[in-house]
């Protein structure tokens, strides 16, 4: 019999068993500081392009404040598949093969409650973005996690997929450039992974947020490899590469089937995106090169500072070449990620994520973001360096004595 | 455009260790790139972006259209070169449109100004008519915002 003073319990099991994220734990710790300089946030450090802005005012003052149709502007979505067509190499038909989505975060949400059925499999590579696996777990999936590691540059090599595959896999989620590692995959990890989900009928979700932030090479999504389209939802969305993050704009797109049982989710759940920000997505499209280009060189010179100052420092790790995180390996100072972001938050007021909070794989390591100002990220290296010259320096006395 | 370039355009005081860090270039080399493009007049020279009002200073500037009649031959380059050796002539470009020179031309009050319209600027040969609009006041300079708005607090922590 239930104590008759507890409230009773009415969440459901699913979701009990759902961890916090480690995130919002350590954001927790970080306001506390509220000077600390940061290297933790997962979005652009400053506003939404002017003119895209400036639509969404327009569009807030014609009275744009109606529902559109479930699938999204038609405007949007033929400007979306002409971006979609130019960018990877992939039409699709606006009518039927795109659904314009409150951000990725529904997209993936609704790939997986659309296609998952109780116990199917569905692997994820880890570390990774916070959110993959509790959607899986939500849509009553399976995930099944393999692991990159910093050896191998955090690839996602086709061997690694391989040994996970079993009788109920029924997905592979791919985020390359990744969030937190900024690795990206080689064209042969590409198609090593594209024949084995033609040979095992694999469904691949592809998060592809970060694509436009490639510093190196040109990024190439599987969707546009041989016999893959049919078998892919690509999930996009403007909120890295526009800075468009609280807009909460995203897009699936993908054969029609697929975005059909999407809709059918979405159109009960959301009814369709915000208005207002699919009016202002639209003028995004308006000046993609120009903006894009201006966040990517912008961010490339805030990378390869960050990465001479982590050399300069001696804390390995992996020359990102994609999105706007650098991941350097601390456990040489003898110390967890978490403990390393604990301290360094606490001696030199920088708080940067520990790299746990991205899956068990990354506890050895920092996220560090480079995407504030460069100023912001100058005076960071210069903390981040004295602390560890600090930490180094007493753990050599230490051994001495 | 150089890397290095863009870089010093957007903050002339940017360190030659930074830049090299951000290039991802020997210190060395990022020093012989901006000793050369120096010599060679690429880099045409360092200035701050000031706050004006701020700064209290207390000049006058006219933004000026002029006509010219262009000569055979050089154009509009002589009078341009003419115009472009006063002092007080800050900025000077050929433009299209109504008129031909656009000058931005600095004094200590609006007499010195209007006087250097009316004895040095419109007396010389070729200018066939000037017109003077006074500055009031600067909302954006060299794509500096005077005022900004307060930076929008974000969080400090996100996925």
């Amino acid at each position: 019999m239930k104590d008759s003073k507890s409230p009773p319990d009415f969440v459901a099991r699913i979701v009990r068993s759902i961890p916090k994220s480690g995130i919002r734990d350590f954001f927790d710790i970080v306001n506390n500081v509220p000077d600390a300089i940061s290297l933790g946030v997962g979005e652009p450090g400053f506003p939404t392009p002017w003119h895209i802005r400036d639509a969404a005012m327009y569009a807030l003052e014609k009275g744009a404040t109606a529902y559109t149709s479930n699938l999204g502007l038609p405007e949007l979505r033929r400007r979306i598949s002409k971006y979609v067509a130019q960018f990877f190499g992939i039409e699709y038909s606006p009518t039927d093969e795109i659904l314009v989505t409150t951000g990725v975060s529904e997209a993936v949400d609704l790939a997986f409650r659309a296609t998952l059925d109780p116990g199917d499999e569905v692997l994820y590579h880890e570390p990774c973005y916070v959110s993959y696996r509790p959607v899986v777990e939500l849509a009553h999936g399976r995930p099944v996690v393999l692991n990159t590691r910093y050896e191998e540059d955090f690839r996602l090599t086709a061997d690694a997929v391989a040994a996970k595959i079993g009788p109920r896999t029924k997905a592979l989620i791919l985020n390359f450039p990744n969030n937190p590692t900024g690795a990206t995959l080689e064209p042969s990890d590409l198609e090593g992974i594209a024949e084995l989900a033609r040979r095992h009928d694999l469904l691949v979700v592809t998060d592809e947020i970060y694509s436009e932030l490639t510093y190196e090479g040109t990024h190439r999504a599987i969707a546009s490899l041989p016999g893959l389209r049919e078998r892919t939802l690509l999930l996009h969305g403007l909120s890295k590469a526009w800075a468009m993050t609280g807009f909460r704009l995203g897009y699936a797109c993908g054969p029609r089937p697929l975005i059909d049982a999407m809709m059918t989710i979405h159109q009960y759940t959301m009814l369709c995106a915000p208005t207002l920000s699919q009016w202002a997505g639209l003028e995004a499209f308006e000046q993609v090169d120009a903006d894009v280009a201006e966040m990517r060189s912008r961010f490339r010179r805030n990378r390869n500072y960050m990465v001479a100052a982590f050399r300069e420092m001696g804390l390995p790790l992996i020359v990102p070449r994609g999105a706007f995180y650098a991941f350097p390996r601390v456990s040489g100072l003898g110390m967890s990620g978490r403990e390393f972001a604990l301290a360094l938050l606490e001696e030199e007021k920088v708080a940067v994520v520990p790299g746990e909070a991205f899956g068990a794989g990354g506890a050895d390591f920092v996220r560090c973001s480079y995407s504030t100002s460069l100023e912001n990220v100058k005076e960071a290296m210069q903390r981040m360096a004295r602390f560890v010259s600090s930490v180094s320096g007493t753990r050599s006395s230490v051994a001495r004595s | 455009m150089d890397e290095i370039l863009r870089i010093l355009q957007n903050n002339a005081r940017e360190s030659v260790e930074d830049i090299a860090r951000m290039v991802d270039l020997p210190v060395d080399d990022v020093k012989a790139k901006i000793a050369a493009y120096e010599k060679n007049g690429v880099i045409r020279g360092y200035q701050a972006v000031i706050h004006e009002d701020m700064a209290h200073v207390d000049t006058v500037t006219a933004l000026i259209e002029v006509k010219v009649t262009p000569e055979r031959k050089n154009g509009f380059d002589t009078v341009a070169r003419r115009v472009g050796s006063f002092r007080q002539v800050r900025s000077l470009y050929l433009v299209s449109g109504t008129f031909d020179l656009l000058l931005f031309v600095e004094g200590h009050t609006l007499q010195e100004v209007a006087a250097f319209v009316s004895e040095k600027l419109a007396p010389l040969e070729g200018v066939t008519s000037t017109c003077s609009h006074f500055m009031l006041k600067t909302y954006k300079h060299q794509g500096l915002l005077m005022d900004p708005p307060d930076e929008y607090e974000r969080l400090k922590v996100t996925p």
